[in-house]
């Protein structure tokens, strides 16, 4: 009997797990915060998803195209509506239907494709998107619908959401209010102190997401429980995500006991839903963190610690996007310096003495 | 109190996957005995690391079933047996049991069906003969690590005695999912085993042994603890099943907790490792004085139409065995002999089978991982799952862009190709085909410098002879010429004398 051969090493078995299926798994991780994110901000939201989805997916194909290589399969990896999807999340649900559009040609073309495509940019692509955004259209960027269900009285029609996407808000304040970080931040800068501040704070709507913020990040609960069913798929390990929550909690945690007029507690902290998609889906981007278990530990604490020093003494009242983006750039530094040790040698990849019997 | 601190310790396992097993269709049955003697054997003169065997027969001799065909040569090497009785037909290259498939010299023996044994000595109670003497009839018996390393066994025992071993691991990890040759071996042979244990350590002067067994095998843990009961030098161990836990340094850590130096042999460490079949060949050959001429074989995957263990004699072709089992060629995408982690793929099915062949797998293509290449995504598993502790995904970058020198620096030498980051890798990227190329092409370039070099120190040499016998010459000129002169002047002395 003579078979096909192409001479090929072991292991000729393998584990059943594609990229495709990776992307999936973690798409179905954020199916929950996305479509609760729908609901509550309603037609518009779902009008600026699709589009920031779909504009990713035809940059991607039109990229490939120009390397002169077929799209289809390039597409069918997920990783450009993966990004899409992560950058529609991060985006106020109310948003124009360019600053979609202009998003995901910033994260498609300027954050992956120039680097050579999937595996090879050093930003994560929706965060140096939603950056680029913020800093390029700061009204647009802070503009927070209320929550207005779908076909709930106050909220708006198909026709009103057609218009709001489409040719812009025009009662903006009606409609309009600042996320709960936002609001802390313009307060304590009228020298309002916290406990004034959070009279109207409700730790209940935040956790479940009743609250204003992004398409898709405003519940802390159905991020952190598709976090976790990642982790048990083993697609993301416990280390980002731990590692940064846990900074960001100690940190707040002594300034809050020093300060508790002027320092915001852990536990708001950690019921904020951009933290936890940013300690599950974000940081934990394989192309942009680190490679070893020690590596990831550092570059979560290290998002963490930023996190914390732009939301306590920045200008932004969320700073989640711009610590990601500073620990992607020391992705390399510290994979280059924290490596595995061999078998059968020390750290210094010297072979280990033998041991006198 | 102090064992609540044992999490500080490194860990005792490093990397790793759990493969699916599939190992039940062929560990639930008996190992089958009748496998109809084949009408020829194709035996290599090289089952072995080390030199090849040179043969001490001519083509046209009748041999006698473990009759020795060729003998040891060297330091390290081991002889080989007939592995029935019949007449030697051909010594001569024929395709080795090898992914390349290229020829290597063997012995083509015609059975003549009698499957007549020589005379064997009759033997008394060996752990009454000197340890020296023990580790000379397993090294006459042609017995090499069955596990697949193949290394003489004798020798290993020998430098056990020499370096005081106080561990001796029997490895029954059998890691490689669909192989269970071992695992049947541990259930019906259990008595023999660890009575080839017992012969190991008297050979070796050694008074402890462990061993190590997955747990996914509790039947032949069960068998084997009950065989060794009375032997309290014998510990039978579980150990967690997760491949690669048969790799020696893995196994060594896990059960002893020391680490075995890169550039080391076990032995220097205390420790030695022999499979539970080589423990079952050093008991036949020590106690019945029969040298290894057989072994079993796990013929199993998706295209076999009978999957089994089967004893078969060595220098089967792989295409009688598969015949045997029912395998069916259309399904069959791939042949591997060994497991289906680091076993090598064959072209064809005529090659024979040899001491290391602990399995031949028909793969359905259904199974084979898909060769479909993506871009690396950095998802770490592979780091995550080397148990050297390597970094496959920066080597294979070196290696695509051709740095083979800084893919070394990294570990290229350290990877031992267990498979397990191709195994793993979402994007199909076959890392260990690039490491295999890697070093093989390290190894050529070595030694293209290494004859560049000595082609210089030739030429070298070369030039300075000539020169030193120009001189020579050159001299042998001068002295002849002011010999001349000197006779001439003696003889113009005389003349003027005379006259």
């Amino acid at each position: 009997m003579i078979t096909y051969h192409k001479p090929a090493s072991g292991a000729h078995v393998g584990a059943n797990k594609s990229v495709s299926q990776i992307m999936g798994q973690v798409m179905l991780a954020i199916t929950p915060a996305t479509a609760f994110g729908l609901v509550c901000f309603g037609w518009p939201a779902l009008f600026l998803f699709l589009i920031t989805v779909a504009s990713a997916v035809l940059f991607e194909a039109l990229c490939i195209r120009l390397k002169g290589r077929p799209a289809k399969p390039v597409i069918m990896d997920g990783s450009a509506l993966l990004t899409g999807w992560l950058l529609a999340m991060t985006l106020p649900p109310w948003a124009p239907w360019w600053i979609g559009v202009t998003g995901s040609g910033l994260a498609i073309i300027l954050g992956k494709q120039v680097y050579g495509g999937l595996g090879q940019n050093l930003f994560n692509p929706a965060m140096l998107a939603r950056v680029a955004l913020l800093i390029s259209f700061p009204i647009e960027m802070t503009t927070w619908a209320n929550v207005s269900p779908l076909f709930f009285a106050h909220s708006p029609s198909f026709a009103e959401s057609w218009q709001i996407t489409f040719s812009g808000l025009q009662n903006l304040d009606a409609y309009t209010g600042a996320t709960t970080l936002g609001y802390i931040k313009t307060e304590f800068s009228q020298n309002h102190i916290l406990p004034d501040i959070l009279q109207d704070y409700s730790a209940l709507q935040n956790f479940i997401g009743w609250t204003r913020g992004s398409l898709g990040e405003t519940s802390a609960l159905l991020l952190g429980l598709g976090g976790v069913w990642l982790m048990r798929q083993n697609i993301i390990q416990w280390q980002i995500p731990v590692s940064l929550l846990a900074t960001v909690a100690v940190l707040s945690g002594i300034f809050h006991l020093l300060d508790s007029n002027h320092y915001v507690s852990p536990f708001l902290h950690l019921n904020s839903g951009a933290l936890m998609c940013v300690a599950f889906f974000i940081a934990t981007d394989y192309v942009t963190s680190p490679n070893t278990s020690a590596g990831q530990c550092v570059f979560g604490a290290g998002c963490g610690l930023l996190i914390f020093v732009i939301r306590t003494w920045g200008a932004y009242p969320e700073g989640a996007g711009f610590a990601v983006l500073l620990m992607n750039s020391a992705t390399p530094l510290i994979d280059y310096y924290i490596k595995p040790r061999i078998y059968g040698r020390d750290r210094q990849g010297k072979p280990l003495e033998i041991p006198k019997p | 109190m102090l064992n609540g601190l044992g999490w500080l310790k490194p860990p005792r396992i490093r990397g790793g996957v759990h493969a699916e097993e599939r190992k039940a269709n062929t560990a639930t049955q008996a190992i089958v005995s009748n496998f109809p003697l084949p009408k020829k054997l194709y035996i290599p003169l090289q089952q072995h690391v080390g030199k090849p065997a040179e043969p001490l027969i001519r083509v046209g001799e009748t041999v006698l079933k473990g009759q020795l065909l060729a003998y040891s040569q060297g330091m390290i090497s081991a002889p080989v047996h007939a592995p029935s009785s019949g007449t030697i037909v051909d010594v001569n290259d024929y395709p080795a049991p090898h992914p390349s498939a290229l020829p290597i010299r063997m012995i083509v023996l015609e059975t003549d069906g009698k499957d007549q044994w020589l005379e064997l000595p009759e033997i008394g109670d060996p752990f009454q003969l000197s340890p020296e003497n023990i580790s000379l009839r397993v090294g006459a018996a042609g017995i090499v690590g069955l596990g697949g390393a193949t290394f003489p066994t004798a020798v290993k025992l020998n430098m056990g005695r020499e370096n005081h071993i106080d561990t001796l691991i029997i490895n029954g990890a059998e890691c490689e999912p669909y192989l269970s040759c071992d695992d049947r071996q541990m259930q019906e042979r259990s008595e023999q085993i660890i009575d080839g244990v017992r012969l190991m350590l008297h050979g070796m002067e050694t008074h402890h042994a462990v061993v190590a067994i997955e747990d996914n095998k509790t039947n032949a843990f069960y068998a084997m603890a009950a065989a060794a009961r009375h032997f309290p030098a014998i510990k039978v161990m579980q150990i967690p099943t997760r491949y690669p836990m048969g790799w020696d340094r893995q196994l060594i850590r896990y059960v002893t907790g020391r680490e075995v130096p890169v550039g080391c042999r076990s032995s220097e460490i205390g420790v030695t490792i022999h499979n539970v079949g080589t423990a079952f060949a050093t008991h036949k050959a020590i106690r019945h004085g029969q040298p290894l001429v057989s072994r079993v074989i796990t013929v199993s995957g998706g295209a076999v139409g009978k999957p089994m263990n089967v004893e078969v004699p060595l220098g089967t072709l792989i295409a009688e065995l598969f015949a045997f089992c029912g395998v069916d060629s259309t399904q069959t995408a791939r042949i591997v002999m060994g497991g289906p982690m680091m076993g090598d793929s064959l072209p064809h099915t005529g090659l024979p089978t040899v001491k290391a062949t602990s399995g031949v797998l028909a793969l359905t293509q259904a199974e084979l991982k898909s060769t479909d290449e993506q871009p690396c995504i950095r998802c770490a598993s592979c780091l995550t799952v080397c148990p050297a502790g390597l970094r496959p995904v920066d080597m294979a970058n070196h290696i695509k862009a051709n740095q083979l020198d800084a893919a070394v620096d990294i570990g290229l030498k350290d990877c031992i190709s267990c498979g397990c980051c191709s195994y793993i890798c979402p994007s199909n990227i076959p890392l260990v085909q690039y490491f295999k190329y890697a070093s093989g092409e390290v190894a050529a370039r070595q030694q293209a410098q290494h004859k560049s070099e000595q082609t210089k120190k030739l030429m070298a040499a070369r030039q300075m002879r000539l020169e030193r016998i120009a001189q020579q010459q050159l001299e042998e000129e001068q002295a002849r010429i002011a010999a001349k002169k000197e006779r001439e002047r003696l003889q113009a002395e005389q003349e003027t004398a005379a006259s």
